[in-house]
C-alpha cells in the first residue's frame, strides 16, 4: 500500500490540481501555482544531490582499480575544488569559481563538441550513400543548408534565398506536424501518469 | 605574434589541445581532460544548483522567512536520501510522484496551447492573401503539416490514399531532416572554427578576428 498506492496518490491529486489551475483566472489559482512552481524547483534541486552522491560512490570505488585511480583521483578533485570555491568564495564575476567556468569548463565543453564536426563528417559520407528519394532529398537539402549558412553560399545567386525558403516552408511544414504530434504525445502521456495507467516510474 | 601571458589562458589552450588528441586516439591526455571536465562540471552544477534552485526556493524560505508551508517540500526532498536504507527506500518514490504530478499537470494545458493550438492556429489557410507567393507558401506549409501528421497516423493502414498522403509526408520529413542535419553540423564546425580561433588568437596571437 505505502509503496504504491501513495506514489500515485501523490501524482493524481498534484496533478489533478495543476491541470485544473490553468482554467481559473484567480489570485488563488495563480498564488497555488507560483507555490507549486517554487515546490517544484525547491525537491528537484535536492535530486541533484542523489546524482552527486552517485558519482561521488562511483569515482571512489575506481579509486581502488590501479588503471583508473588516477583519472577518478583527478575528477573528484575537480569536483571537490569547484565546491570549495564555489561555496567558499562565492560564484560572483572575477571569483575562482567563474575563472575555471570559463577557462576549464567552457573551452573542454566547446572543444568536445566541436570534435562532433569530424564524426559528424563520416556520418554523413555513410548516411548519404544510401540511395533512395528520401536519402536524396536529405542530402540536397542539408547541402543547400549547410551552404546557406556559409559566407560562399552568398556569392551563389539563388542559394541563400532557397535556404530561406526551405527553412521557412518545407522545414517549418515538417517540425511544425512533428511538434503537434509530440504536444499530442506529451498530453497522453501526462493524462497516463497523472490517471495511473503508465506506472513504469514506480520501478520493479 | 603575440604569445598570450596570462595563465588561465594557457590552462584553457593546453586543455582544448588535450581534447584534440582524441582525433588521433583515445590516449592519457584525453582521458584526463575528460576526468577533469566530469569533476568540474558536476561541481559546477552542484554550487550553481543551491545558489539558484535550493537557496531561493526552498532555504530562504523555510530557514530564513520561517514559512511553514515550506517544511512539505523539504520532507519530499529529504524522502530522495531514504535511497540509502533499504528498509524505507520505497520513499524515494513520494518526491518523485510530486514532480511528476506537478510537471504533468502542467505540461497538459500548456503543450495544447503551445504546441496544438499555436501551430494550428499559425498553418490555418487564411484568405485573402496580399500576392500569389505566400498563398502557395501557405499551401504547402498546410499540405506539408497535413501529410507529416498523417505520415504519424499509425492506427490505420498506410495504403492506398492514405499511403501515397503518407509518402508525401515522407517528403517533407526527409526535407525537414536534411535542413536540421545541415544546421547542426554548420553548427558543430563554428564551434570548431571558435576554439581554432582561440589557440591562434588568443593564445598564440598569431591571428586575431576582427
Amino acid at each position: 500500500m505505502l509503496q504504491r498506492r501513495i506514489p500515485l496518490v501523490i501524482v493524481f491529486i498534484t496533478g489533478v490540481l495543476m491541470s485544473i489551475q490553468y482554467f481559473i483566472p484567480h489570485p488563488v489559482s495563480q498564488s497555488a501555482y507560483n507555490i507549486a512552481l517554487t515546490w517544484f524547483r525547491g525537491v528537484a534541486s535536492m535530486a541533484y544531490a542523489i546524482a552527486v552522491i552517485s558519482f561521488v560512490r562511483h569515482h571512489s570505488r575506481r579509486l581502488k582499480q590501479p588503471q583508473n585511480s588516477f583519472y577518478s583521483a583527478v575528477a573528484l578533485a575537480a569536483f571537490l575544488f569547484m565546491c570549495i570555491v564555489g561555496f567558499g568564495f562565492g560564484i560572483g564575476e572575477g571569483t575562482i569559481f567563474a575563472k575555471m567556468y570559463l577557462n576549464v569548463q567552457v573551452p573542454l565543453q566547446a572543444t568536445t563538441f566541436s570534435l562532433l564536426a569530424f564524426y559528424m563528417a563520416s556520418a554523413a559520407y555513410r548516411a548519404f550513400r544510401v540511395k533512395g528519394l528520401e536519402a536524396t532529398l536529405l542530402l540536397i537539402t542539408a547541402f543547400i543548408v549547410m551552404f546557406g549558412v556559409t559566407t560562399i553560399g552568398n556569392y551563389i545567386p539563388f542559394i541563400p534565398k532557397l535556404t530561406e525558403w526551405l527553412m521557412a516552408v518545407p522545414n517549418l511544414a515538417s517540425k511544425r506536424g512533428i511538434l503537434i504530434g509530440v504536444g499530442l504525445g506529451m498530453i497522453s502521456t501526462s493524462l497516463k501518469i497523472i490517471l495511473g495507467i503508465e506506472r513504469n516510474w514506480l520501478g520493479g | 605574434m603575440h604569445i598570450s601571458t596570462d595563465p588561465w589562458v594557457w590552462v584553457a589552450a593546453i586543455l582544448t589541445l588535450a581534447i584534440f588528441t582524441f582525433l588521433y586516439k583515445d590516449n592519457p591526455l584525453f582521458k584526463f581532460a575528460e576526468h577533469l571536465f566530469v569533476g568540474v562540471a558536476t561541481g559546477y552544477g552542484l554550487v550553481i544548483i543551491y545558489f539558484n534552485a535550493f537557496k531561493p526556493n526552498l532555504y530562504q524560505p523555510l530557514f530564513v522567512e520561517h514559512n511553514l508551508l515550506y517544511i512539505i517540500p523539504f520532507f519530499f526532498g529529504i524522502l530522495y536520501f531514504s535511497a540509502a536504507i533499504p528498509k524505507f527506500s520505497y520513499m524515494m518514490r513520494w518526491p518523485i510522484a510530486l514532480l511528476l504530478g506537478i510537471g504533468s499537470g502542467l505540461s497538459i494545458p500548456l503543450s495544447f496551447q503551445t504546441y496544438i493550438v499555436e501551430h494550428t492556429k499559425s498553418t490555418i489557410l487564411r484568405f485573402p492573401y496580399p500576392n500569389a507567393a505566400l498563398f502557395i507558401n501557405a499551401l504547402i506549409l498546410f499540405i506539408g503539416v497535413l501529410t507529416v501528421l498523417i505520415y504519424f497516423y499509425f492506427s490505420y493502414p498506410h495504403k492506398g490514399a492514405i499511403g501515397t498522403i503518407s509518402r508525401i509526408g515522407i517528403i517533407f520529413i526527409m526535407i525537414g531532416f536534411g535542413a536540421s542535419f545541415g544546421y547542426t553540423v554548420m553548427a558543430r564546425f563554428s564551434l570548431l572554427v571558435g576554439r581554432i580561433q582561440f589557440l591562434l588568437g588568443q593564445w598564440l596571437g598569431i591571428h586575431t578576428v576582427m
